[in-house]
């Protein structure tokens, strides 16, 4: 059975209840729909705005190839993937997976799944632009994020 | 002498001061650890890029790799950080 995919990279915001409806339209067999949505942080107040750099090509390509894996692990009945490129603001989104399948828990550990790997192996990188006017530099990959993806394969 | 085309990501562009660029590679150039040993030798920009060769990554064609792959076939090499979307 062949579990539709949805993969965009895109520079505009999306609507989670209409990518959740596009998801579920028509389809009876799914039981639990699961959304992660991923929101940029002010850090207190001194984030003015998170400018996200992306390959072209390779950042759809490794996202679906995460999102098959995804679905045959848990076997899902259907996931989408939007991640967001270019200067994104305090608050606004920046990624958004949907999962779904026919019981709660594939939903659940299937979008887990595919964030811990988006943020490891999905070609993106986040420059900080300051309150003040200044550029704080390119964002450092965290030590966690790699653990977080390793407990997938050393259970 | 073969010919690859090159991309570069996030700091790794910033240092070098370009995003792409295609190059002719000498022979003895096999793998990606021996394209970023000839990378370092073409400039200071290049060397400030790669000095910590452990944390690049690379990508041939599109598809992860590490720095033994062969790179003999392939049509890009991408060169960039470790990523940090999501």
């Amino acid at each position: 059975m062949n579990a539709p995919v949805t993969v965009r990279v895109q520079r505009d915001d999306f609507d989670l209840n209409s990518e959740v409806a596009k998801l579920s339209a028509g389809r009876a067999d799914i039981g639990a729909v699961v959304t992660f949505s991923g929101l940029c942080r002010d850090e207190a107040g001194t984030l003015a705005a998170l400018e996200l750099e992306h390959y072209p090509g390779m950042a759809e390509a490794e996202i679906e190839r995460i999102c098959r894996e995804a679905i045959e692990r848990f076997s899902l009945e259907a996931a989408t993937a939007i991640h967001r490129y270019g200067k994104i603001m305090p608050g606004e989104n920046i990624v958004l997976v949907v999962t779904a399948s026919r019981h709660r828990q594939a939903a659940f550990d299937g979008a887990n799944f595919i964030m811990d790997f988006l943020k490891t192996s999905a070609p993106f990188w986040k420059k900080e632009h300051l309150g003040d006017g200044t550029t704080g530099g390119w964002v450092s990959a965290k030590d966690a994020d790699d653990t977080a993806r390793d407990r997938w394969t050393t259970k | 002498m073969s010919t690859v085309n090159l991309v570069y990501f996030s700091w790794v562009r910033e240092r070098i001061g370009k995003g792409e660029e295609t190059l002719d590679l000498p022979a003895g150039v096999v793998t990606i650890a021996d394209l970023l040993r000839h990378l370092k030798t073409l400039g200071e920009e290049y060397e400030a890029a790669l000095e910590h060769e452990n944390v690049i990554r690379a990508a041939i064609n599109q598809e992860h790799v590490d720095h033994k792959e062969p790179i003999a076939g392939a049509r890009e090499i991408a060169l960039f950080p470790p990523m940090t979307g999501g």
